[in-house]
């Protein structure tokens, strides 16, 4: 993810070809029927997210091009859905494609299933090293994706068939954000998986993933997590629409990073040698990975901070999760010095690494279940 | 990172330390450790809780070690500075030399050193063209200089991405800035001004006026935070500080006046909006400003941001009846109260205190009662699985108020009572609930209300049980009506007659706990199971007959005999067994009340805010340039023939061999093909 040095000098729009403009257009004008239809209800910071949103949408895709793929696919899916429900939330259960696979929730229980699947592929593929079914991993991996961004998408719209004063984003709750969280990492891994031609990455990261979409059900099915909940009004705020999601990609890479240093450590021990890449190309993709977090984690702190003021009345609360989230930052910092500024490599940094998402979940969840604070809303 | 020649005295030594890498990374660990303890050990508590939690000792060692508020104790502010500090004598010790390399070419380096650089090749070039040369690299974007050596070769020097330190410079500096923002924001001057003795918490809970000055602040304190409780029509200029054990009085520049405060649900139950409509009021010019802040929506007025934080009861005016519990036969009072205040109450010849707590309008409750999870079915759970929706049963169950009925001696009970019906299995309650200690949970009273749905009926039943006047008629009617259902037999009427009246009396007395301890004393074990079934059913016999003399005597409607009617007369004998733990000898029906709700505000003076934001700004631009922007240096040596290509970056990947390649591809293809 270079993005100044690149080895083509061209000035970038005499490097866009025709589906890139396209793929801009397509976004153009989804963003400008948005704005017609919606407009109104938008208040002046969410027609700011909305302009921005299309503009980084199109230069994700330019950046990194399987995306001008996968974002109209989902987005199309999602549509499907849309119109099969006829502004209806009951035919969710009764209209045939809906109930088995466009309804969120189906869609999102197919993402687990394929996520699983695509375990147990690249596994696979991993052990007999078999190119074959490491593009089957891939495959797997990038259905999943597709149908659970679509299933978010079409979540968002079901919210508001539940009522007008429901409907929101859903980066609201846990449950919704670990989908959030299994969709990021695996569009980061896809990505990475391009860049350095190393399927075999898959089987590890798909392992965390996995993890989570195991959460994600015993949350459905346990707990009965899915269901869409109004917003409470602390979280009545356009800054979650941005928080969030900025947190999501940190946690991402976090944990990708941390997979593929239980890769890289393998490799350094001597186990899957012959049949993992290098230890030099994980430890770099490791780094990228963090680099890439550490960005993402530090603008969703920033972030944290401008919606805590608005919020709670102040940028800094030492709240319970605003203090592990500078905690996670400062592990990251020094791990970033020790490499960038002392030299290492190697082992250490990918023990630091496995251990550091540890910290990362905690600040993710261990707060949410064992320490009490704001983010628990305990004041309103 | 080289060391200069100067020779190490004491305080060149500790400059080393403070700007080295290992004490900036201690630090980091230890900031993060305290940032721990903070987040496990919950902060700001009441101090008796901690003395509670953790006993005397270690109470005393916690308070000393400032683990009660670690991020505003001394020594973590201390490890602050020391960050600020080292950070900053990094960016001294590295900057010079940062600047000097980002302005340097180097095009002066040696033809070993070029030899030694792990990307470097040297290549036959009979005609190479430095004019072809400089346009390749310039049009890659790099800026270059060149150095004719005195031996006649021709070095190029080229370099791009300068900008990577200048990242550097912006990300640690923004460290700086957001730390003296946060100090700045931490209000160090009241820090000190406490730690001197000029500023001193108050412990005690005075009316705000009278407050000593020691323990006040005036409107030109710089920052703070502090919270304030206005209730509907009513002002506030000061907000409260928390401060150790006690708290401190921050005079505002302006009037806070609130005239409504909003609460709205969802369909569901859920809060939708908070929010007060106030009106500000300016000292100095009495300019007035209304507005409405909500939770997300501040309103900010003279630097000062207002917040809607809380909410609660603002003391509302209520009207009760209170049943006399010792004379039932007595028509209820009148009493009037105040939620969140108190007042003498007499009862039944004892003086009590009544502390009012908060009065709430709206309780929503979960009345679900399916299946619990754990019973569903896989179809059932795969079912609830494919919804996003399910219809949860919120319900809300109306006003509540809840009190402390103090006696002489200092003891005190607390009450928790409803004011509207309450249906459960379809029959309807009036539900109280008690406890002695706020450790416990409340234990809740279920009192069945009449056709009405009052409680006179259940009142009259219980006056009616408790009289002994009544017995003889009560047993006389019972006897007769178990003679005609061929129950017992006339020989044992009067046997028969003489248990309903015992029965009565001891329930009367003691409920269904007064007749337990009997049979424990005085029935065998074996035969205590029969027995209490008996009892119990005569109980039940006898409670239609005392409700139907009771009514006669009062010249009420007589109820109407049905299973439902039936279950109140048994609902209420519970009721009337339990009352008697209720433990005070009064029961304040609430009958009436005025709402007058509260809003919790916060306000904030932050001018720290400013440089905090500026550094996050600066924090995020530096990370991206020292991440994303690649320092590469590219050198050409032309002479002799010969071409020496070599390269460097300060960072090493993959990316770099591949590029090296490709440069050389192409010098190689100019200097042949010309
Ligand atoms: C408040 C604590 C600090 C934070 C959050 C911080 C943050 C960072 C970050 C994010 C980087 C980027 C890593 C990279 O180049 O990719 C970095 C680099 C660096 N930091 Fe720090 N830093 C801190 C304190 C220090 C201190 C006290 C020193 C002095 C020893 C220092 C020396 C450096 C150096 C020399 C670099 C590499 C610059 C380069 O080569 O371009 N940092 N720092």
């Amino acid at each position: 993810m270079e993005l100044a040095y690149s080895f083509d000098e061209r000035p970038l729009w005499q490097r866009l070809n025709l589906a890139d403009w396209l793929f801009a257009a397509l976004l153009v004008v989804a963003a400008g029927v948005t704005y017609y239809r919606y407009g109104a209800y938008m208040d002046v910071y969410e027609q700011g997210i909305l302009a921005g949103s299309t503009v980084g949408l199109i230069a994700l895709g330019w950046f990194w091009k399987a995306w001008r793929l996968f974002l109209p696919l989902a987005g199309a899916i999602a549509l499907l859905a849309i119109q099969l429900y006829q502004g209806d939330l009951a035919r969710g259960q009764s209209a045939f494609w809906l109930r088995f696979v466009l309804s969120s929730q189906s869609a999102i229980m197919w993402m687990c299933t394929l996520f699983f699947l695509a375990t147990a592929v690249y596994w696979m593929g991993l052990l007999t090293r078999s190119a074959l079914l490491g593009r089957m991993g891939s495959g797997l991996t990038w259905s999943a994706a597709v149908l659970g961004f679509a299933g978010m998408l079409t979540r968002w719209y079901e919210s508001y068939l539940i009522g007008s004063d429901i409907g929101h984003i859903p980066v609201s709750n846990l449950y919704e954000v670990f989908v959030l969280f299994c969709l990021i990492t695996a569009l980061m891994y896809l990505y990475y998986e391009a860049k350095f031609a190393a399927r075999q990455m898959g089987a590890f990261v798909l392992l965390v993933i996995s993890a989570a979409v195991g959460f994600i059900l015993w949350y459905t099915f346990d707990r009965q997590a899915h269901e869409i909940q109004p917003l409470i009004p602390a979280l009545q705020s356009w800054w979650m629409k941005i928080h969030v999601p900025a947190n999501f990609v940190g946690y991402g890479s976090f944990s990708i990073a941390a997979m593929l240093g239980i890769a890289q450590l393998l490799v350094r021990y001597g186990w899957l040698k012959d049949k993992l890449p290098s230890a030099e190309m994980l430890d770099e993709v490791m780094y990228k990975a963090i680099a890439v977090g550490f960005l993402f984690f530090t603008i969703a702190t920033i972030l944290g901070a401008m919606w805590a003021a608005d919020a709670w009345g102040g940028y800094w609360s030492w709240d319970p999760k605003e203090t592990w989230a500078l905690i996670v930052w400062l592990n990251y910092a020094a791990w970033l010095h020790v490499r960038l500024v002392k030299g290492w490599r190697g082992t250490p940094l990918a023990w630091w690494a496995v251990i550091g998402v540890f910290v990362t979940s905690f600040a993710f969840l261990g707060v949410n279940m064992f320490l009490s604070g704001l983010h628990s809303y305990g004041t309103l | 990172m080289k060391k200069p020649s100067r020779h190490a005295s004491f305080s060149y030594s500790l400059y080393e330390l403070l700007s080295s890498m290992r004490f900036a990374i201690g630090l980091l660990t230890i900031i993060a450790i305290a940032s721990v303890i903070g987040t496990v050990l919950k902060q700001n508590e009441p101090y008796p809780n901690y003395a509670f939690e953790f006993g005397q000792f270690w109470f005393v060692a916690f308070d000393w070690l400032g683990l009660y508020d670690v991020y505003h104790s001394a020594w973590f502010l201390t490890i602050l500075a020391f960050l600020v500090i080292s950070t900053s004598l990094c960016i001294l010790r590295n900057g010079p030399g940062f600047i000097k390399d980002m302005k340097a070419f180097r095009e002066k380096a040696t033809d070993s050193s070029l030899a030694a650089m792990q990307h470097s090749e040297e290549f036959e070039a009979a005609n190479a063209s430095p004019e072809q040369l400089q346009g390749y690299l310039a049009a890659k974007g790099f800026r270059l200089r060149q150095h004719r050596r005195d031996d006649g070769t021709l070095v190029l020097a080229a370099k791009k991405g300068a900008a990577n330190k200048l990242g550097y410079f912006f990300a640690h500096i923004a460290m700086v800035v957001i730390c003296l923002g946060g100090l700045l924001d931490g209000n160090l001057p009241l820090k000190l001004g406490e730690l001197f003795g000029r500023v001193v918490p108050e412990t005690r809970d005075l009316p705000q006026s009278q407050i000593p000055e020691q323990s006040r602040l005036s409107t030109r304190n710089l920052s703070f935070r502090g919270n304030v409780t206005v209730a509907e029509n009513k002002s506030a200029d000061v907000v409260f500080i928390n401060s150790g054990n006690g708290y401190l009085v921050q005079e505002l520049p302006f009037i806070v006046t609130l005239k409504k405060f909003h609460v709205d649900y969802y369909s569901n139950g859920m809060p939708k909006l908070f929010a007060s409509d106030i009106v500000v009021t300016d000292k100095a010019t009495g300019k007035e400003t209304p507005a409405t802040v909500k939770v997300n929506h501040p309103l900010i007025v003279d630097g000062v941001a207002i917040y809607q934080a809380s909410f609660g009861d603002g003391g509302s005016p209520l009207n009760f009846k209170a049943w006399n519990l010792a004379s039932p036969e007595m028509a209820p009072a009148k009493i009037e109260g105040v939620s969140l205040s108190s007042q003498p109450l007499r009862a039944n010849g004892k003086a009590y205190q009544l502390e009012f707590g908060e009065f709430r309008q709206f309780n929503i409750e979960n009345m679900e009662r399916s299946k619990a999870e754990g019973a569903k079915s896989l179809t059932e759970r795969m079912h609830d699985a494919r919804e996003v929706k399910r219809d949860k049963n919120l319900k809300n169950v109306g006003p509540s108020i809840t009190f402390k009925l103090r006696d002489e001696q200092g003891q005190a009970r607390e009450y928790h009572h409803y004011m509207s019906p309450i249906e459960q299995d379809g029959a309807s309650y009036l539900i109280a609930g008690m406890r002695k200690t706020v450790a416990e949970p409340f234990q809740y009273l279920r009192l069945p209300l009449d056709d009405d749905l009052k409680i006179d009926t259940f009142m009259r039943l219980r006056a009616a049980l408790k009289n002994p006047a009544l017995y003889d008629e009560i047993a006389r009617r019972s006897t007769a009506k178990a003679m005609q259902g061929s129950a017992i037999s006339p020989a044992m009427r009067q046997q028969f007659e003489e248990s309903v009246k015992w029965i009565l009396a001891r329930f009367g007395e003691g409920g269904f706990s007064a007749l337990e301890q009997f049979l424990d004393q005085r029935v065998p074990a074996d035969k205590r199971q029969a027995v209490a079934q008996t009892y119990i059913k005569i109980l039940q016999g006898a409670v239609v007959d005392v409700m139907a003399v009771a009514n006669e005597r009062a010249g009420a409607k007589p109820l109407t005999q049905d299973g439902r009617h039936y279950r109140f007369l048994l609902d209420s004998l519970v009721a009337a067994s339990s009352l008697n733990d209720y433990g005070v000898p009064v029961f304040l029906q609430l009958d009436g009340f005025t709402q007058v709700q509260a809003s919790g505000l916060q306000m904030t003076r932050s001018p720290g805010k400013t440089l905090v934001y500026l550094g996050s700004l600066m924090l995020v631009i530096g990370i991206v340039l020292m991440f994303y922007i690649r320092e590469v240096r590219l050198w050409i040596r032309l002479g002799n023939g010969r071409v020496r290509l070599a390269m460097t970056s300060n960072r090493h990947n993959r990316d770099l061999d591949e590029d090296f390649r490709r440069h050389r591809d192409a010098i190689q293809q100019l200097v042949r093909g010309a």
